[in-house]
């Protein structure tokens, strides 16, 4: 063969034009398929969230994160480790609430985004919402109830990308019927 | 860098998705074709970056030679295990540890499954091969996970 493959195949990495493009397939297919933006980002949230129900397994397993005591411990973990690992990025913390509750990710590059324009008439759509979902999954299966939300997008003209969250409760654990 | 449990998992997702779209009467033809409608739009875009340092391809060979090597490695980082041709334009890709079915089983339990879980791999094949000016059908069959043979029948224009 004249042609040399000279791509590095480190073993859990992957092409991330392989996931950006898919991602791009999915959230145009659902454009087509509902009417409104709103429908779209509901179904990306809802999307996410079973991602990030099964994405939580394979970070702990991987990770060898413990569990977390505080919301900064968490914020820390989630920028440092989990995004790095899953899209390769490390997003800054920020703008933590005066009750250290909530906090804010800025996301330097998006790799979901790489790709994309929105067009003019999709101006409600939440592209990157799939990640809301992961997130707010993910936590839910440590026994934390989040609010995530996207505050700002460089999609839609702010100058960085933005997640805010919120901790809203922690989930207690559901006792066996009469183990107590 | 993005980790491979993401796309699983999105792909996963998207199979679910399209299965809950599409209820009702011959409802896993229109999931499968639906499926690899996206999979060949990202087979378009994929080709677009992967060829851009690559020379030109002396003929259809060529280029399936490169689907089954560098355009595999970087998708599902192995090579195709076997290519074979009738040198009539059918092209027969054979994977045996298919990566997107290693999860799945080994064996014939969910073999009814496994057509839906490649869907989206042949529209890969075929975007990437249209892109590189070759018109094709491309199917898939499995006997018995997580093996599986891609059929590429090129479409003289």
């Amino acid at each position: 063969m004249s042609r040399q493959s000279n791509r590095t195949t480190d073993n859990k990495k992957m092409n991330s034009e392989l996931f950006t493009l898919t991602y791009g397939a999915l959230v145009t297919q659902l454009c087509k398929d509902y009417e409104n933006d709103e429908e779209v980002n509901k179904q990306l949230d809802k999307m996410g969230y079973n991602i990030g129900v099964r994405l939580i397994e394979d970070f702990l397993a991987r990770s060898s994160v413990g569990r977390c005591h505080d919301f900064r411990e968490t914020a820390d973990v989630i920028a440092k480790v989990a995004f790095k690992m899953y899209l390769g990025i490390t997003p800054s913390v920020t703008n933590w609430s005066p009750a250290g509750d909530e906090f804010s990710l800025i996301l330097e590059s998006n790799p979901l985004v790489d790709f994309v324009e929105l067009p003019d008439n999709h101006n409600t759509l939440i592209y990157s919402n799939l990640l809301c979902g992961v997130l707010r999954g993910a936590l839910e299966m440590v026994q934390m109830a989040v609010d995530v939300r996207f505050a700002q997008d460089t999609l839609r003209g702010d100058n960085v990308t933005e997640i805010r969250m919120k901790f809203i409760k922690r989930i207690e654990e559901n006792l066996p019927a009469g183990d107590e | 860098m993005a980790d491979e449990a993401l796309f699983q998992f999105l792909h996963n997702e998207l199979i679910q998705y399209v299965n809950n779209a599409e209820s009702g009467e011959n409802e896993n033809g229109r999931c499968v074709s639906k499926l690899e409608n996206m999979g060949f739009r990202v087979g378009q875009g994929l080709i677009e970056r992967f060829t851009k340092d690559t020379a030109r391809f002396k003929d259809e060979l060529d280029v399936m030679k490169f689907i089954c090597k560098d355009f595999w490695t970087c998708v599902f980082k192995k090579q195709i295990d076997n290519l074979r041709t009738n040198h009539q334009g059918i092209y027969v890709l054979q994977d045996n540890k298919f990566r997107l079915l290693t999860q799945l089983s080994a064996g014939k339990q969910y073999l009814e499954h496994a057509p839906k879980y490649l869907a989206f791999t042949c529209g890969l094949v075929r975007g990437g091969l249209y892109n590189l000016g070759v018109k094709s059908i491309v199917t898939a069959e499995v006997s018995v996970m997580p093996a599986c043979k891609f059929q590429v029948m090129i479409q003289k224009i």
